[in-house]
């Protein structure tokens, strides 16, 4: 069950870009307003016909413009979270819901909405509902439509900073159970990275870099060349302790990590993303600091662009925490590949937003 | 008080209710969704009646049923009667004139149905005509409601179309505008006192009846 997209199309933007989503991957499709990331999950739910395409869900063709196929999207067993929800002002949420089922049925409309925390909340018409509940009403519609694909247009642009956090875990939760291929709309890299396993970085219509959201994510100077400064590293870690003064101490592969405010009880496997320009290096490990984080590693390979700065991987153990410090730093430091080097990091520069539930491991069997 | 021109017209009335509503929302729809070059034209043209003297259309009216154009010769033949002077012919006369009134606020009324909700009800698996019974009827409600009042009022109202096309026989075209105006002519002043003020109440009911219940759609969607 995989998505296989290629649209090209001049108008009304030009439009040059194809890729292949596995089934259970999440793909986000990240770029500036206007890039054409919006046109193309259009496309998909046929909503937009481009000039020249092909939307191939499970082998079977959606939209082939050489065969002139093109079934009409409500044909497209396609599941749409909208940016703004769109749901039906006059329908309850379980009859939003049950509006997506071939065969409405209040009992699934009960179970689906219970899936997407919003037991009790049936009966609500969107309008009392807040942001958060209506987006998880959206969710939950689209889902009902046991999609083949599900598509995510900024399903979190609309709603506060607090509520997308527990939203992100929330899918992060829900992802374990699907295994249809589902394609993530942002601008928001810190939302591509906590919630994709891949990655398209979409610059006026072309894909301009693609791959597994680690190695896109460590790519600085691809980010670098769409105005993006956000390189960055994700590390696996479980809550160990939350201590008295506020800060939680993790247990992350390369040792212990100090943070401030992560809310989730002990146990809970989480991600951080550490972004590589809060990361300081030092050959010695540093006396006397007010950072509280200083990890050990390897400069594994110092990549080098056209700018002033470099990004420097780290290795430790089998993960990689990246730094961005200046070439001039790199060359001052005699930096080589193998040197060992102290990575150092404070508390308090990893946001709240950075820390999310760690996806339950699915099959790997596509 | 001509209880048979009251009937009359409550009938004319109906009828252009129920002929035009599928109009209206057909039409309506179409105008509201659709982009495609003369729309500005058709537009135009539906406004036409608004902006047209009641005579100047009602006389291309008549001619346009007349014995001699075709519509009115396969009106002959088909019924065996003609259209003019007719209630039937009332009742094509009314629907037409009455294009403006429907049309325009079902238009808005669609229009106002976001294009999102309407994407999302593709996506949600919903037919053409599923999308329009299950979404875009119930949040276009009001403009349909709107419309139909407007041309219930309207048609009860309308005076010098009804006269050019339908003349005023009892029983057949004499509405109940045209029976006060027959009244007055008579000097029957008090006749036409009472009618007036029967279609005043009429018309004040109908449309307070259609603010309540647009309220309470208002309410319902919010």
């Amino acid at each position: 069950m995989a998505l296989e997209v290629m649209v090209r199309a001049d108008a009304p933007i030009p439009l040059d870009i194809a890729f292949r989503v596995a089934p259970g991957d999440l793909m986000a499709l990240v770029g500036h307003s206007g890039s054409g990331k919006t046109t193309l999950l259009r496309s998909i739910a046929g909503l937009w016909r481009p000039t020249h395409a092909r939307v191939v869900v499970n082998g079977v063709p959606w939209l082939d413009t050489a065969a002139r196929v093109d079934l009409p999207a409500h044909r497209r067993r396609v599941g749409i979270v909208f940016q703004n929800y769109a749901l039906f002002p006059h329908m309850t949420a379980a009859e939003n819901v049950m509006a997506a089922m071939d065969s409405p049925d209040r009992h699934e409309a009960t179970r689906i909405l219970d899936l997407v925390n919003l037991d009790g909340m049936n009966a609500r018409k969107p309008a009392q509902l807040s942001g958060g509940q209506q987006q998880r009403v959206a969710v939950a519609r689209a889902l009902a439509r046991r999609p083949q694909a599900l598509l995510l247009d900024e399903p979190f642009s609309a709603v506060d900073r607090l509520t997308r956090e527990s939203l992100y875990g929330e899918i992060i939760a829900l992802r374990a159970s699907l295994e249809m291929p589902v394609v993530l709309v942002t601008h928001d890299m810190n939302e591509a990275q906590i919630l994709a396993d891949r990655m398209a970085v979409i610059e006026s219509g072309r894909i301009v870099r693609e791959g597994s959201t680690a190695e896109v994510m460590a790519d600085a100077d691809a980010l670098r060349a769409m105005g993006i400064r956000e390189a960055a590293a994700m590390l696996p870690a479980v809550v160990a302790e939350h201590l008295p003064d506020g800060l939680t101490r993790l247990d992350a592969p390369t040792g212990p990590l100090l943070l401030a405010g992560v809310e989730a009880v002990t146990g809970t496997r989480i991600r951080v993303r550490i972004m590589a320009h809060e990361v300081i290096l030092s050959r010695a490990r540093p006396d006397g600091l007010s950072a509280q984080n200083i990890i050990a590693g390897n400069v594994a390979r110092i990549v080098e662009g056209r700018g002033p700065a470099v990004t420097v991987h780290v290795a430790v153990g089998a993960h990689e925490i990246l730094a961005r410090i200046t070439r001039r730093a790199a060359a001052q430091m005699g930096l080589q590949p193998g040197d060992t080097v102290h990575a150092i990091l404070k508390s308090m520069s990893v946001a709240r937003d950075h820390v999310a539930r760690a996806p339950r491991p699915r099959r790997a069997d596509d | 008080m001509d209880w048979t021109a009251l009937w009359l017209s409550l009938r004319l009335a109906g009828w252009t209710v129920v002929l035009l509503f599928p109009v209206a929302v057909l039409a309506g729809r179409f105008l509201a969704y659709r982009r495609f070059g003369g729309k500005g034209l058709i537009e135009a043209l539906v406004m036409l009646p608004l902006v047209l003297p009641p005579t100047v259309f009602g006389f291309y009216l008549l001619v346009a049923f007349g014995r001699n154009s075709p519509l009115g010769a396969f009106w002959q033949t088909f019924f065996g009667h003609q259209l003019v002077f007719s209630f039937e012919g009332l009742v094509v006369a009314s629907v037409i004139f009455n294009l403006p009134f429907a049309i325009q606020p079902a238009q808005r009324g669609f229009e106002a149905v976001p294009t999102p909700v309407r994407e999302a009800a593709s996506c949600c698996g919903m037919s053409p005509m599923r999308s329009l019974w299950k979404v875009e009827l119930p949040l276009a409600w009001p403009g349909l409601m709107t419309a139909m009042v407007l041309t219930f009022a309207h048609t009860l109202g309308e005076f010098g179309i009804v006269l050019m096309v339908g003349g005023s026989i009892p029983g057949e075209t004499r509405t109940i505008a045209i029976a006060i105006y027959d009244r007055v002519q008579a000097f029957d002043t008090d006749s036409a006192a009472v009618m007036s003020a029967v279609l005043v109440a009429i018309s004040l009911f109908t449309i307070a009846v259609t603010y309540w219940l647009s309220a309470r759609i208002g309410r319902r969607l919010s």
